[in-house]
């Protein structure tokens, strides 16, 4: 556990030290948040909900903040395998497991925190604060999506070589894991051939949840959501955990 | 009980057979050197020992602990510098330190006084809430080797620990190296390509070449092997000369591209002997140069080459870490 802490610890420290990058992450979501979200609210209208569209896109907005940030906090141990700062790590008498445990609640952390900047940041552009339970639904999902996608990029970054491939892994797998999940435009309203393409992506079920949570209304039964994105976690931790172990430097 | 010892052991990448089946055996407290040029093994040796890289063949015992069998305790009784930084640039000295001491379970009081004690020892200590990232190289491999030190390991690796310094640095680090050996009677064991780094600092040095041992010894007795003094003649003529000095009293002559290097006792006194010998055969001397033998010239001795070429021609190393990383 002291172990895992540490390891954290170090996450949070260098977190916290880089505002250039909590401001730059910040970046997108807002410009999606602002631009999508004021620009489409008068024109679109969500069936069923009758809710305006920037309120239906904050959970999206929400969760691709945390989805970017746990990626990148997950690749980021590629950095440290080219600075030569994994080694240091993994020469001490330390299991892997814990090294990767790690890694994947600071990460899950950091892009917790960037969510949450972004869910306070439309608070005072227009959403309302439902009820607080919504809240706390909310923020589970979004702790969630953290530690399955850092787990997720750290699975990856286990078999990558340098950081040549992180382009191609940003925008062949995380842009349509974003795009995929419903959290630009309701599932219902997609075509049929989408539909089930969408239900594949592990997204879709913490865009919803989050959604379930702030709004009080969601596409997918927020258990189902809660079940389905739990279960990717643990699959994604294990797979993780197992290719970290076998990573050479 | 050694501290080190290894038998046979053996790392092949493919088919490229990086370190050939080398034994040897460290005593507790020695400060022990393997040299060679780049390439030749060095840091594959290191990375077993350590544990970073499992071994083909062959087995090796670090500190009475099994390197296959009992990794973690090999890995609580080493520290270790690695050849390239380690170092994490976006945290002060003392969080790295910090860093380093939890994830060696040292407890906390302790820990923030070994820490402190450290800093000053390489003289770091007015700088410890500084990035990393603001510090000189020099500083840099100071606060490695601090680090190495924290958890306060039996045996100390060093891989290449002063590559890159400057001749001051060098030298402090040196002197911290030493104190380090005599005081707290840590064995070291060094990797280096510098000779005068091997002779200054080891007590034993193994010359290490395509990745097998070709000599070990104290540096003197190494040195002695040679037969002497070494005495290079440089001729236009080279093969003749060659032929013209083969005395008794050389102890061995060797043809190295434009010159005859030869190894004898005495070597002032011969000086006018082999200028009249040159001179009576019509042979034009270049230059003439005497020196004390050093561990370049052994190494010469042994396998034909220089270090230096060797360094220079980075083609090895770069194949060789490809392969490594593509493991």
């Amino acid at each position: 556990m002291d172990i895992i802490y540490t390891i954290w610890l170090r996450n949070i420290k260098r977190y916290l030290r880089s505002k250039s990058r909590i401001v730059g992450s910040l970046g997108m979501p807002l410009f999606f948040m602002l631009v999508l979200g004021f620009g489409l609210n008068s024109v679109v209208q969500i069936p069923d909900t009758g809710q305006g569209y920037f309120e239906f896109i904050i959970p999206g907005i929400v969760a691709m903040s945390v989805l970017f940030t746990s990626v990148f906090s997950g690749i980021q141990i590629i950095w440290d395998k080219q600075f030569g700062f994994l080694k240091e790590t993994l020469v001490a008498p330390v299991s892997r497991l814990e090294i990767m445990l790690g890694q994947t609640f600071g990460g899950a952390s950091t892009a917790f925190i960037q969510g949450l900047i972004i869910l306070v940041l439309s608070l005072f552009v227009g959403l309302s604060l439902s009820s607080a339970a919504g809240f706390v639904i909310a923020f589970l999902f979004m702790v969630l999506i953290g530690i399955a996608f850092t787990a997720f990029g750290i699975a990856i970054a286990s078999r990558m070589e340098d950081l040549h491939g992180f382009q191609l892994i940003m925008n062949f797998v995380i842009f349509p894991i974003f795009g995929l999940s419903g959290s630009l435009f309701p599932i219902s309203s997609l075509p049929a051939w989408v539909q089930p393409l969408t239900l594949l992506d592990p997204l879709t079920y913490g865009v919803e949840g989050i959604r379930y949570g702030l709004t009080g209304a969601s596409q997918i039964n927020p258990v189902v959501s809660f079940i389905v994105l739990t279960a990717f976690c643990g699959l994604m931790t294990v797979a993780g955990a197992w290719l970290f172990r076998k990573m050479s430097i | 009980m050694p501290a080190i010892s290894a038998e046979n052991l053996t790392k092949k990448f493919d088919d490229f057979v990086a370190v050939d089946s080398i034994s040897f055996a460290i005593e507790e407290g020695e400060i022990f050197g393997l040299l060679g040029p780049n390439g030749a093994g060095k840091t594959t040796t290191i990375s077993m020992l350590s544990t970073m890289l499992r071994p083909t063949a062959g087995k090796a015992t670090v500190n009475g602990c099994d390197i296959l069998d009992q990794e973690d305790g090999v890995r609580k009784s080493i520290g270790i510098v690695f050849q390239d930084q380690s170092l994490d640039e976006e945290l002060t000295a003392y969080e790295n330190m910090d860093f380093h001491g939890r994830l060696y379970r040292i407890p906390g009081e302790q820990r923030k006084e070994k820490i402190g004690e450290l800093l000053a020892l390489v003289g770091l200590e007015d700088r410890q809430h500084d990035l990393v990232k603001t510090y000189s190289g020099g500083m840099r491999r100071r606060l490695e080797i601090a680090r190495g030190l924290l958890h306060e390991p039996k045996v100390l690796f060093l891989d290449e620990p002063t590559l890159g310094l400057d001749p001051q640095t060098r030298n402090h680090l040196w002197e911290y190296i030493e104190r380090l050996n005599r005081e707290k009677g840590i064995t070291i064991i060094l990797t280096t390509h510098y000779m005068d780094e091997a002779d200054r600092l080891c007590d034993r040095v193994a010359i290490i070449d395509h990745g097998t041992i070709i000599a070990m010894d104290t540096s003197q007795a190494l040195k002695n092997q040679i037969g002497g003094d070494v005495v290079i003649v440089e001729s236009p003529d080279p093969d003749a000369a060659a032929d013209v000095l083969n005395a008794p009293w050389v102890a061995n002559i060797e043809r190295r591209d434009g010159s005859v290097v030869l190894s004898m006792q005495d070597a002032e006194h011969h000086i006018p002997e082999i200028v009249t010998d040159l001179h009576r055969h019509d042979i034009a001397i270049t230059s003439l140069s005497v020196h004390n033998p050093t561990l370049e010239d052994v190494f010469l001795h042994f396998t034909g080459r220089s270090i230096r070429e060797e360094t220079a021609s980075g083609m090895e190393t770069m194949r060789m870490f490809h392969q490594r990383r593509r493991r």
